[in-house]
């Protein structure tokens, strides 16, 4: 695994009339990682991630994607990547077969038609129609016509909304194969544990700026010694963030003279900090 | 160039083989004009045509005309909104494949459409309603040229046509009524000859009055262009207009397209 940047932005800007979508983002991709773009919604990742696409315009800022500007790369390029788009309800009248095939003959070096459909588990739909599919079989269709050109860099743009939890892992088993391969993968998602679990690194964006960057242990200082001290008093759950969680306990225990009800004691998830990055930022 | 060839047959197949799982195609742009010549035919006997020339005769002439309109024309411009909201260009111009393969898609499929039309029209109608072929080597020299001319106008307005509506149905709304308008007016239904002057004033300022004039060339006796309105079938200008007009839908096709939908970008 070499360190040149796949992807690079640097004070990205792009304003839909009023409104500022994506204000000065900046950061650099490692060739052959997994990160992940957090961020409710409208906080500009889907913006970010169709720029370094190609598919819209940057009012201001330099970006770069396998070291080309995306606004004048050409079908070269364009054969090194693979777009997952977000709500996709094209390709209804066709088969999940056809559908594959017929993607496939656009690359130079595509997978096997069949290899990506075992890959994503639609085997055993290949020759059904795309419209019979449910919502997760669809999504795997459009994430295996990302990688049927065995692209260098994948962008997944929400590619799990939809999915059952047995889904959801066959589909983080898949990211994991193509990572081992070397594929650079940028994923924007609202799951904080799919970012967890697959996601060297985090980016965190809120109104069109990067409020955090680190990797998923470290990130908002999550690698310190916090905890969460959970516990019930009069039907009301009562929540501390403390570095000292044993302390505290035996101070309450001391106070309250007995047990506590439903006591729990954890570390803070992703989701946990993930919120409170969100939180923090002040209204403009 | 092979591998261009290879992406324009593939996307070729591709549009031909969901132009046949869409019924609605099936329906309203194949067997549409072969049902309205069936049963305009069999409602209409005389109507007042000169040289003995029956109505199945003379409509024959415009519908096979109307054929490129339905499919290039109103087919692509109600097709092409919807293909621009559920992601399809979102995702072709996102791969690789050339751009003019999309394109290429869209003529083969149109000219397929058409093929079918004529299939149905010239076969059926032929048996039903004694329509005469053209048997003449200068008649299908002119079907062939007017065939190509029509199929690059209609196929090109169409595609530009479609980028002024959000949605299929939006464009289907204006779409539908002036291809309608066009075609009482253009001498699709009603002899051309005898309609008011304003009404050929504003046809002639459109390509299917002029296509259907060389249709008629075509389809009808020579003997029946001293009955034209200009005395004759005129196919010099008939070329002239519907070539500038296949210019012009090219020019338009290609400063209009866009593979977003409206607001993206």
């Amino acid at each position: 695994m070499s360190a040149v940047p796949a992807i690079e932005v640097e004070g990205l800007r792009r304003s839909y009339g009023e409104l500022t979508a994506v204000d000065g983002v900046s950061f650099s991709i490692t060739e052959g990682t997994c990160t992940a773009l957090l961020g409710p919604n409208g906080a500009g990742k889907t913006t970010t991630v169709e720029i370094l696409e190609g598919y819209r315009r940057r009012d201001a800022g330099a970006v770069r994607v396998l070291g080309e500007d995306p606004v004048r790369a050409g079908r070269g390029w364009r054969e090194r990547l693979g777009i997952v788009p977000q709500d996709c309800s094209d390709l209804l009248e066709l088969t999940v077969a056809e559908c594959v095939g017929y993607f496939s003959t656009l690359y130079p070096r595509p997978r096997g038609a069949d290899a990506v459909i075992a890959l994503v588990g639609l085997t055993e739909k290949a020759h059904a129609r795309v419209k019979t599919l449910s919502g997760g079989q669809r999504r795997r269709l459009d994430v295996g016509l990302g990688i049927v050109g065995d692209p260098d860099i994948l962008f997944l743009d929400e590619p799990t909304t939809g999915f059952d939890p047995e889904a959801r892992r066959a589909f983080w088993q898949l990211i994991g194969v193509l990572k081992s391969e070397g594929t650079t993968i940028l994923l924007t998602t609202h799951y904080m544990e799919e970012a967890d679990a697959l996601a060297d690194r985090v980016i965190v964006v809120n109104r069109g700026r990067v409020v955090a960057d680190a990797p998923p242990k470290e990130l908002g200082a999550r690698g310190d010694d916090e905890s969460i001290v959970r516990w019930f008093e009069h039907g009301a759950a009562i929540e501390r963030t403390t570095s000292s969680p044993t302390s505290l306990i035996v101070e309450l225990y001391r106070q309250r003279g007995g047990e506590l009800d439903g006591l729990e004691v954890r570390r803070p998830s992703l989701e946990d900090v993930y919120l409170r990055l969100v939180d923090e930022e002040p209204p403009t | 160039m092979r591998g261009l060839l290879r992406a324009w047959w593939a996307r070729i197949r591709l549009e031909v083989v969901l132009i046949f799982r869409d019924r609605t195609t099936i329906t309203f742009t194949i067997v549409l004009p072969f049902i309205l010549l069936l049963t305009l035919s069999s409602l209409i006997h005389s109507h007042g045509l000169p040289q003995g020339v029956s109505f199945a005769q003379y409509l024959t002439a415009g519908m096979v005309a109307s054929g490129l309109v339905y499919g290039g024309f109103q087919g692509l411009s109600t097709a092409l909104p919807d293909e621009r909201t559920n992601g399809t260009l979102k995702r072709l111009y996102g791969s690789p494949m050339p751009p003019s393969a999309y394109f290429a898609g869209k003529v083969g499929g149109v000219l397929v459409i058409y093929v079918c039309q004529m299939a149905l029209m010239l076969t059926l109608g032929g048996v039903a309603f004694h329509v005469h072929l053209p048997t003449g080597q200068g008649q299908l020299v002119t079907f062939l040229w007017l065939s190509a001319l029509a199929l690059v106008t209609f196929t090109s307005l169409g595609i530009a046509f479609s980028s002024l509506a959000k949605t299929g149905q939006a464009a289907a709304a204006i779409a539908t009524p002036l291809v309608l308008f066009l075609q009482f007016s253009s001498g699709v239904f009603f002899i051309y000859s005898q309609e008011p002057a304003w009404m050929r004033f504003i046809a002639s300022l459109f390509p299917l009055r002029w296509l259907c004039q060389g249709m008629r060339s075509v389809f009808l006796p020579a003997s029946y262009g001293s009955h034209e309105v200009a005395g004759g079938f005129h196919l010099p200008q008939v070329a002239l207009v519907m070539a500038a007009w296949s210019i012009g839908g090219l020019i338009l096709c290609r400063r209009t397209f866009r593979w977003l939908p409206i607001g993206e970008g």
